[in-house]
């Protein structure tokens, strides 16, 4: 079972009458030779590793080795000043709390890499809590946004060192923005027009990692990267349409993305990571080898 | 149709972080060498090359490391405390450093282990980013497999007739050859096969009997999830 773009997924929920979260479910247990429960499973253990890694962020003392990250999560998350509300500022928060984790070597679910794996677990996290969304449904979530990251990987690609940070925030931000939609029941085209407003907002975002450790800027990129998801939705789930379909916003990104500088481009060597600070802090977290 | 990808390596892997190159994949190369060890390490000198060289502090790549050496999968949180694990289990190592090195893969490593027993064994692996690793030379001998299939290694005598026999000892237990690859170095030749199902005991213990064998390791895939999770 083959889908190479999104609209192979939506031709195919519509003859066979499954939805997309279905459809990726036959897609894997197809392909895999899995069980109906092996996958879900599979999902089960994705989501609570998603779900410790945001509760550890936020009761844990998190301070990255390089010093880079001190307890952000906890900070946002008992901040005094809402800027919309408490939903908005606890999605922030926990986006955060996974990046701290996974900097000071705690357990994550890459999703689609490391980099970005603070998105999926803040958007599903916060679903769950201000929607009362069930466990099982949170499930399919994680599904329809596999659709949107298997499509996204086969035309761009997850690689910062290719496709720059729209390949990991970017498309977690378009996944996320994906499982909203399907969540809060929303159709495919909806689902497509989501993703499509979250890859163009995250349109040539380059990757710039100071000292190279995904830490600075990925962390607070990844928060934002939530409220893309979010706004992303809202705008789908309200029947706007994203001029530009979704399948062909995924070839601009590659396009995007191979027109990069390749000091862009998880190098270290542009952007952030070239700053003046930037580079101070390279030298201080890397003093020569020894 | 070539093979599809999973949905789980999109929503996946389960890992430490914060690198699936520096940290999971680095965990890898040192979970093999202790494999090709057969034995319980008590010293291992490892070289990092490249960027792991230049990276491994911010990264963990020294303690993911050390973690595989010590058997610890790459979703173990074991890993961020392996060096006072391994002080402990009385684990000694040092850490070497090659900055520019072109003659290795960006995430190179090498590592070379003593076990309690006595024997020794020296690797070197690449880390190719997602977790992926390939390994690249063993005792010497290039060799290019990324152990995700039960993996055998053998080192043995250049002899007429040796890659029958071998090949006969696994096919006698039903077990397939998914592939093989020999490489040769003045007399010696360095097979690496990959099997379809893992080898028993007793097809090891045939090909060791071969006098001219003088070294035969299985690699097992790694396994992924432990602990809770499983459930
Ligand atoms: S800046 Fe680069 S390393 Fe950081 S999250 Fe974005 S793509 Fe990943």
């Amino acid at each position: 079972m083959e889908f190479n773009l999104l609209s192979n997924i939506v031709e195919f929920c519509n003859t066979e009458k499954k939805n997309m979260a279905q459809a990726m479910l036959e897609y894997e247990m197809r392909n895999k030779h899995l069980s109906k429960e092996q996958v879900l499973d599979g999902l089960k253990r994705v989501l609570l590793v998603m779900e410790d890694s945001v509760e550890q962020g936020l009761t844990q003392i998190v301070m990255s080795p390089s010093g880079m990250l001190n307890n952000w999560a906890k900070t946002v998350y008992n901040a005094k000043t809402d800027t919309l509300g408490p939903a908005l500022k606890k999605a922030t928060a926990r986006a955060i709390a996974v990046g701290e984790v996974n900097a000071c070597m705690g357990k994550i679910a890459a999703a689609p890499t490391a980099g970005s794996a603070g998105i999926m677990p803040a958007v599903l996290v916060t679903m769950m809590e201000e929607h009362n969304i069930p466990r099982e449904k949170i499930l399919d979530g994680l599904l329809v946004s596999s659709a949107i990251g298997l499509i996204f990987a086969k035309n761009s690609s997850f690689a910062g060192s290719e496709a720059g940070c729209m390949g990991e925030t970017g498309s977690a931000a378009a996944m996320g923005a994906a499982a909203i939609v399907y969540l809060l029941g929303g159709n495919n085209d909806q689902i497509l027009e989501a993703v499509g407003f979250a890859l163009k907002a995250s349109m040539g975002l380059v990757c710039d990692p100071v000292g190279g450790l995904v830490e600075e800027p990925c962390t607070t990129r990844n928060a934002v990267g939530v409220a893309n998801a979010f706004v992303s939705a809202q705008m789908a789930l309200a029947g706007i349409k994203s001029l530009i379909p979704a399948d062909e916003v995924i070839f601009a990104t590659k396009e995007v993305g191979d027109l990069m500088s390749p000091r862009l481009k998880e190098s270290a060597q542009g952007g952030l990571a070239n700053t003046k600070t930037g580079r101070e802090i390279q030298k201080r977290v890397f003093k020569p080898a020894s | 149709m070539s093979e599809q990808p999973s949905i789980f390596d999109i929503l996946g892997p389960i890992m430490i972080g914060p690198s699936s190159s520096h940290t999971a994949g680095a965990s890898r190369i040192g979970y093999v060498a202790r494999q090709l060890l057969q034995d319980e390490p008590k010293k291992a000198i490892i070289t990092l090359y490249n960027s792991f060289a230049k990276t491994h502090k911010g990264h963990g790549t020294d303690k993911a490391i050390i973690g595989g050496i010590l058997g610890f999968g790459p979703d173990d949180e074991q890993i961020r405390d392996s060096h006072e694990i391994a002080r402990k289990q009385g684990l000694e190592w040092e850490f070497k450093f090659r900055g520019d090195t072109a003659r290795f893969h960006s995430n190179a490593a090498r590592v070379k282990l003593v076990g309690k027993n006595g024997g020794t064994v020296e690797v070197v692996g690449a880390s190719l980013g997602g977790g992926r690793i390939t390994i690249q030379e063993i005792e010497g001998f290039s060799v290019d497999f990324h152990a995700q299939a039960h993996t055998l290694v053998i080192i043995a005598n250049d002899v007429p007739g040796s890659i029958q026999h071998i090949s006969g000892a696994i096919a006698e237990k039903g077990v397939n050859i998914a592939s093989m690859f020999v490489s040769r170095n003045e007399s010696l030749a360095n097979m690496v096969i990959e099997l379809d199902q893992s080898v028993e005991e007793a097809t090891l213990k045939k090909i060791s009997s071969f006098s001219w064998v003088k070294f035969v390791r299985l690699v097992e895939p790694m396994i992924q999830y432990s602990s809770r999770y499983e459930k």
